[in-house]
């Protein structure tokens, strides 16, 4: 389970992609996870074939738990072929069949760090040789039957009612249907929706709530609730907890954020005149589909400043700053229910306004959709939160951890401005910068801000 | 085009790109931006919609003029 942003913990797998005997490559995408954010394609690390599926749909897990065995070579492990090869038989931890196997010492130190005996831990590689799979594996076993809140039969039975919804489904519904299931105690999955694209209105979620299908009897609390007949019982929980996992996230990120990352915080009013007159020509000749909007040529500017001034770009880890030479632009998108994601725009300075309109377009509607790929939430270097349309003139935004910098635009407006003892009106926009004072100080940030100042005076250059 | 047929687009448009809005009950005073919470890409994709719908285009020097479900159902009706 890859970690899919700084603040996850732990994550729920939603549909496999592949199955066992499928050949897969590096990056080829093999499972759906959801998070609290999202539900985000995952894609394999490494090349071969997917010997054995180590999570069942449905399944919580924490971040760094095995989610398949991949056999490198076919020949090695698993025939191409369907059937789960000779490894699959249940877990590889077998009691008391000492088998001595070959240990190399990588994967005795592997056992080691991660507390499993190599002696009782039958080996699926040549000759019975034991696999860094094989102790991962056990030691994955292992900390399921320790922890027996991950694993109960319910838990691991719940979510078949949530299978029913075609790929994945994530419900399309409106905010207020969202709040008013939230009140009502009712599964936004479980409501047929009678909306454009099957989404769940308001109306749908009360008449669901409020007719006989089900009357969520007293009595039955009793009774212990085994498999579908838990659904009743789930419900209510799914919805509120969804909403409230993702705020929950927010905010422990945020307090991290703020108790690690000493901030500092810069301000300045960008001329957006000629950016704006070179948008509108431009647009005048592109179809409605391929017009430009401020956010990507304040996007843009800000990819490129980034490269020039690469303190504010890169991630602190382990006590130090990693600048990164690529510029992925976190774009933070507020999400019509509520809470916000911010997905990378990856390379964004190196995309022509055309193709970084193109992608932001898709980006955004993926992201509200809530359908992310591992890379996309992963690999932001710098955020870029645009409030643009929304009101306010300045925006001074919280760092995301392992982040070193936040740039933050407010509305376009009319704002007097003076130049060259004569006072005219121009459109105008604040620009912010928040930033890590481990990794700059206000010069080098001001010169971010200045750097994006100049390539929005040249618009046609960006 | 009559003002039935250029609600019934842009209602259709509006559901589209924004599917939680519920058009049954919807004020046409209610502002795209600040009441419907659209932002400038689910605008720039709504009068997309439209366009394709329709055949009418809203050149960027009309984005002003149609900031009102009203207004944009009066836009397209003139225009179609």
């Amino acid at each position: 389970m890859p970690a899919l942003g700084a603040d996850m913990e732990q994550g729920r797998v939603v549909e496999w992609l592949v199955k066992p005997g499928d050949y897969v490559h590096r990056g080829d995408m093999v499972a759906v996870v959801d998070t609290e954010k999202a539900d985000i394609d995952v894609e394999s690390f490494e090349e071969g074939v997917v010997a054995e599926l180590l999570v069942e749909v449905g399944t919580i897990v924490p971040v760094g738990a095995p989610l398949a065995r991949i056999t490198q070579t076919p020949a090695a492990g698993a025939p191409v072929a369907p059937p789960p090869a000779p490894a699959a038989p249940v877990p590889a931890f077998a009691h008391g069949v000492p088998t001595p196997a070959f240990v190399s010492p990588p994967v005795r130190q592997l056992a080691h760090r991660l507390g499993v005996d190599t002696d009782v831990v039958r080996g699926t590689g040549k000759h019975g040789a034991l696999t860094r799979a094989d102790v991962e594996q056990a030691a994955a076993a292992r900390s399921a039957a320790d922890r027996p809140p991950d694993r109960p039969p319910a838990a691991e039975h719940t979510p078949a009612p949530k299978a029913a919804p075609p790929a994945t489904g994530r419900v399309r519904s409106s905010p207020r249907a969202r709040r008013v299931a939230e009140i009502l105690g009712v599964d936004l999955t479980a409501v047929p929706g009678t909306g454009a694209e099957g989404a769940v209105t308001e109306t749908d979620v009360r008449s669901f709530a409020a007719g006989p299908t089900v009357a969520e009897p007293v009595e039955k609390p009793v009774t212990a609730p085994v498999a579908p007949t838990a659904r009743p019982a789930a419900a209510p929980t799914d919805a509120a907890a969804r909403a409230a996992g993702l705020r929950r996230a927010i905010g422990s990120l945020m307090t991290r954020s703020k108790k690690t990352i000493p901030h500092y915080y810069l301000s300045t009013t960008l001329d957006l005149r000629a950016a704006l007159a070179w948008m509108e020509h431009q647009n005048a000749a592109r179809p409605v589909a391929q017009r430009l909007v401020p956010a990507a040529l304040l996007l843009k500017a800000s990819a490129l400043a980034a490269r020039d001034v690469p303190e504010v770009n890169g991630f602190f880890t382990e006590g130090s700053f990693r600048p990164s030479t690529a510029v992925h632009l976190g774009v933070a998108v507020a999400l019509r229910q509520g809470g916000l994601v911010a997905p990378a725009l990856h390379d964004a300075d190196t995309l022509s306004l055309e193709a970084l309109m193109e992608r932001l377009r898709d980006l955004v509607s993926r992201a509200r959709g809530g359908r992310l790929q591992r890379a996309e939430m992963a690999d932001p270097t710098l955020t870029v939160t645009n409030l643009g349309d929304l009101g306010v003139e300045s925006v001074f935004g919280v760092i995301y951890p392992p982040q070193v910098a936040l740039v933050g635009f407010g509305r376009v407006r009319e704002e007097p401005w003076a130049r060259n003892g004569l006072l005219g009106v121009r459109p105008a926009i604040t620009a912010t910068l928040s930033a890590d004072h481990r990794v700059s100080d206000g010069l080098r940030g001001g010169r971010f801000l200045a750097r994006v100042d100049e390539l929005l005076q040249k618009p046609e250059e960006l | 085009m009559t003002e039935q047929e250029a609600r019934a687009a842009v209602y259709a448009a509006i559901r589209q790109v924004a599917p939680d809005v519920d058009t049954d009950d919807l004020d046409e005073g209610a502002r795209l931006r600040q009441d419907l919470e659209l932002d400038s890409l689910d605008f720039l994709r709504l009068i997309e919609t439209i366009n394709e719908a329709t055949g009418v285009d809203t050149p960027e020097r009309d984005y002003a003029t149609v900031t009102t479900v009203k207004a944009l159902i009066t836009y397209v009706a003139e225009h179609g």
